[in-house]
């Protein structure tokens, strides 16, 4: 019984985790579907809205909702002036320049939010802050059920934005075809710019969520590497499929960690990750498609 | 402005376009042998640094800019030559022997990596590498029976005719000699059918195919060198720190790398000799103005890669031909004065070319 | 004896079939074209050929030899060459460099005399270079020897790719769609190349091809597709005429 509920904790903060790999990844696939670029920065992304937050709410002394709300808007600003000042440019380029570009960005970002607030952890005090949630012997904290719970939300909003507003139609038609999109008058390119702002509102909900759990700091953008594996995992076309691909790496990483001798949970995200490459590349969900000639 | 007239098809495979570059390539050489006699060992020791990063950039510029693989994990293969290298001179293997061991040894992981991502495309691959690297990042860091972990590994200091190699003067010479013996055997390789396949894998992998070039075993190979070349630079590097650190092999010095080959200029050799010395000056020159900053910039801890990380931002939007782009740009000027048109260099307009089925 | 013969090739796409049951043999020293409406499966046949497709059945056979299953990059080295709807020229190389990598194929030096470039490669190098100048004074392309493919006009492209897959000195070569993007002189031109790589150079062309002009002046023999089915094989006059293929172009009831 009392192995069943320390693996059920596992699971449960392994879940946790994943969902906030799910979330980054989720960014990679909406920018990777709409413009064919990976962005190397959205872990910096993520990063920049938790020290959004972080100012927000512990400097101006907003309420924790208002705050969180404030720092989304902020970084899904920034997300679309991303693109509309910079990557807009480079599109056409090798996709190798551009993978460099974030990489560059994300480099940037990290420095400016280490000028800005310092190379420290830092933290703000959230609702989900220290307090457990008792079922029936098993204690969970509440800061992971709340990243479980805020990311289930989030994809029910998000789900019912792409399928049933104008607005998130047109984000998918420009996705699938960027020429017929436009020829049936979708402004392509704003829209592009919009699936950057949501993909970097979306990082910031995971910065936010996380911050509890894990202080924010200047380096926590490189929880973007293991949020790679998720979105290969999940097939890299597919929104469902990045965030089970997350849920999946966060509890094999924490299982990793538990039966695992030391060491061995760093590489699971990067070990997962190889293995999907090399034995189903078209990952658990998507289709995969050639280069016709 | 130099017209060549060419008279022989023999001119066309020759690596000097004419006797002047013959004759401007010695003068290089011969003051580049001569600067540990002029100048101080700081800077003999710096040049050193910068001839290693070439090495290094060569093994990228072969695989990145010439056959289009992106590779960011080139620093787990610096790390693996820098390692072996040590390993066998403290087993007593002399020099001329690790050296070229690492090489070769470094090479096999080359191949392994290459092999399992041979049929990723770009982005696929970029990530495989990242993954792989910081893999191999973890090992150095937990195998700490072979690399002593976190302890560190100090480097044995061997001699080549009694030249103790490990001063600045002595992995001058070393790092010079194979440098100039990997830029030999590239310009070598860039000049034959191998050269030309991998330039033709970068530029369409579907028509490369359709001529006959063997993509797999290609692509594998431009791994294998290029891990072979990084694993040469490794064992260099080891003499240069002197003591091996887990954590040095990480991400950021991939993309140091990368940005070799970014800021010289993607597909020249010169652009990787353009980009050492920048990838590798930069820090120097930062440390000398670091006091100069106003609002204490200098003492910010971050400053190193979020400059490594805007160069390589406007270098990409503003020349992507690097150094070696603007360089010849600037030529052209020169040599066409006064009659320089603005539309010479304008850049074709591109389209986004899809790798997805439409 | 024929130099090329596909049995009942037939490939499907999901659901779709994009060449079904396809058969067609072609002779030593013809010109052979295959027309049909966009999306009638031309340019999978080629894909076929090339080996960059599998065919779900059906079989390949060239010069007796059954090619099904040979690898794609083989099939240059059996003397199959071929161009591409869109030009895939090597873009940052010169156009010398393109047409020695058509020799590829004929390339028989190792990776280490390649990296210490010994005498017996540079003798092998000098007899591709000449090889391609043949090629290159063939199309009268000497002007264009050392540009960048990148900076070249669309028109030269096209006889450049044409160049690159002379330089293979195939027995059979694949043209996809050779006019597309050309002007009428282009095009003109391009049927003129064709006619003299057949008679001067006795080398087989499959062409897949719109203008039916170009396809009238070169052809000897043409099949009509349309849905991935044969509906019309003859000289270009039949097929012009025949009533399927009119009603694939013009439409109408079946």
């Amino acid at each position: 019984m009392e192995d069943a509920a320390r693996l059920l904790q596992l699971v449960v903060n392994g879940a946790a985790a994943g969902c906030i790999y799910g979330l980054i990844a989720l960014g990679f696939v909406l920018i990777y579907k709409a413009t064919e670029m990976i962005n190397f920065a959205q872990g910096d992304i993520m990063m920049l809205g938790g020290f959004f937050a972080f100012a927000l709410i512990a400097h101006f002394g907003l309420n924790y909702w208002l705050g969180a709300l404030i720092a989304i808007m902020l970084t899904a600003a920034f997300g679309f002036a991303l693109d509309a000042v910079i990557l807009r440019r480079v599109i056409g380029q090798p996709q190798f320049a551009v993978v460099m570009l974030t990489l560059g960005l994300g480099f940037i970002f990290r420095a400016y939010a280490g000028i800005t607030w310092g190379y420290d952890s830092v933290g703000f005090n959230t609702p989900f802050t220290n307090r457990t949630i008792n079922l029936s012997g098993l204690v969970l904290g509440q800061d992971n059920v709340s990243i479980i719970v805020g990311t289930v939300l989030l994809c029910g909003v998000l789900y019912v934005f792409f399928s049933h507003t104008r607005l998130g139609i047109a984000m998918q038609a420009s996705s699938q075809n960027q020429l017929a999109a436009y020829y049936m008058g979708i402004p392509v390119r704003t829209v592009f710019s919009l699936i950057w702002a949501i993909s970097a509102g979306v990082a910031a909900v995971a910065g936010i969520l996380l911050s509890p759990v894990s202080m924010i700091d200047v380096n926590m953008g490189f929880l973007g590497i293991k949020a790679f594996a998720a979105a290969v995992l999940g097939g890299f076309g597919s929104i469902p499929g990045a965030l089970v691909g997350g849920v999946v790496i966060g509890i094999v990483e924490q299982l990793a960690g538990y039966f695992l001798p030391a060491g061995f949970q760093e590489v699971t995200s990067n070990v997962v990750l190889l293995a999907t490459l090399i034995l189903r590349p078209q990952g658990l969900f998507a289709e995969i498609a050639g280069k016709r000639v | 402005m130099r017209y060549l007239f060419k008279t022989d098809y023999r001119q066309d495979l020759t690596i000097w376009r004419h006797r002047g570059d013959l004759f401007w390539y010695g003068l290089l050489c011969i003051a580049l042998l001569a600067i540990p006699f002029v100048l101080g060992e700081f800077y003999v020791g710096e040049l050193g640094g910068v001839f290693i990063f070439a090495v290094a950039g060569v093994g990228m510029m072969l695989l990145a800019g010439y056959t289009g693989l992106i590779s960011l994990g080139n620093a787990a293969f610096l790390g693996i030559g820098a390692y072996t290298n040590s390993i066998l001179l403290a087993h007593g293997v002399p020099l001329l022997i690790s050296l070229p061991a690492s090489g070769l040894f470094t090479g096999l992981f080359g191949i392994a990596i290459g092999l399992p991502t041979l049929r990723m495309s770009g982005l696929y691959l970029a990530i495989a590498t990242l993954a792989f690297g910081s893999i191999v990042g973890t090992v150095f860091q937990k195998w700490d029976a072979v690399t002593g972990g976190f302890d560190g590994f100090p480097v044995p200091e061997p001699y080549i005719f009694g030249i103790p190699i490990q001063s600045a003067t002595g992995v001058y010479y070393l790092s010079l000699a194979v440098l100039v013996i990997v830029l030999w055997l590239s310009a070598n390789l860039l000049r034959t059918p191998l050269g030309r396949a991998m330039v033709a894998i970068r530029d369409s992998e579907i028509s490369a195919q359709s001529m006959g070039i063997h993509l797999a075993r290609y692509k594998t190979f431009a791994f294998a060198i290029s891990a072979f070349i990084t694993g040469l630079a490794g064992a260099l590097f080891a003499h240069y720190v002197r003591f091996l650190a887990p954590d040095a092999f990480d991400v950021l010095l991939s993309v140091q790398f990368v940005t070799i080959v970014f800021v010289g200029g993607l597909g020249s050799l010169h652009g990787v000799i353009y980009g050492a010395l920048f990838v590798r000056l930069l820090p120097q020159f930062i440390a000398i103005i670091r006091d100069e900053l106003p609002f204490g910039i200098g003492r910010m801890p971050g400053l190193e890669p979020s400059l490594f990380g805007l160069v390589l931002v406007l270098v990409i939007l503003f020349e992507p031909g690097g150094i070696y782009g603007r360089w010849i740009k600037i030529k052209h000027w020169f040599q066409a004065y006064p009659l320089k048109r603005r539309s010479s260099f304008r850049r074709q307009k591109s389209y986004a070319r899809s790798e997805r089925l439409r | 004896m024929n130099l090329f013969r596909a049995e009942d090739i037939a490939i499907r796409f999901g659901g779709i079939r994009a060449v079904d049951a396809v058969s067609f043999d072609v002779q030593p020293g013809e010109v052979f074209s295959i027309i049909g409406p966009n999306g009638a499966g031309k340019t999978t046949i080629f894909n076929l050929i090339s080996r960059i497709y599998t065919p779900t059945s059906g079989r390949l056979i060239f010069q007796d030899k059954d090619i099904t299953n040979v690898p794609p990059h083989r099939i240059a080295g059996l003397g199959i060459a071929r161009t591409f709807q869109n030009i895939e020229l090597f873009a940052n190389a010169t156009l010398l460099q393109n047409l020695l990598i058509g020799r590829h194929c004929h390339s028989t030096v190792g990776v280490l005399s390649e990296l210490v470039f010994t005498p017996v490669v540079r003798r092998e190098e000098l007899k591709h270079r000449e090889k391609a100048e043949e090629v290159i004074a063939f199309l009268g392309l000497e002007r264009y020897r050392d540009t960048l493919i990148a900076n070249l006009p669309y028109g030269v492209r096209k006889v450049v790719e044409l160049g690159r897959a002379l330089c293979i000195e195939p027995k059979l070569l694949l043209l996809d769609e050779p006019s597309s993007g050309l002007n009428v002189e282009e095009t003109e031109g391009m049927g003129f190349w064709i006619e003299d790589i057949k008679k001067d150079l006795g080398v087989t062309v499959i062409m897949v091809e719109h203008d039916m002009n170009l396809v009238r002046m070169v052809s000897d023999r043409v099949m009509a597709l349309n849905y991935g089915k044969v509906i019309a094989l003859g000289t270009p006059d039949e097929v012009q005429s025949h009533p399927e293929v009119v009603r694939a172009y013009i439409g109408g009831e079946a």
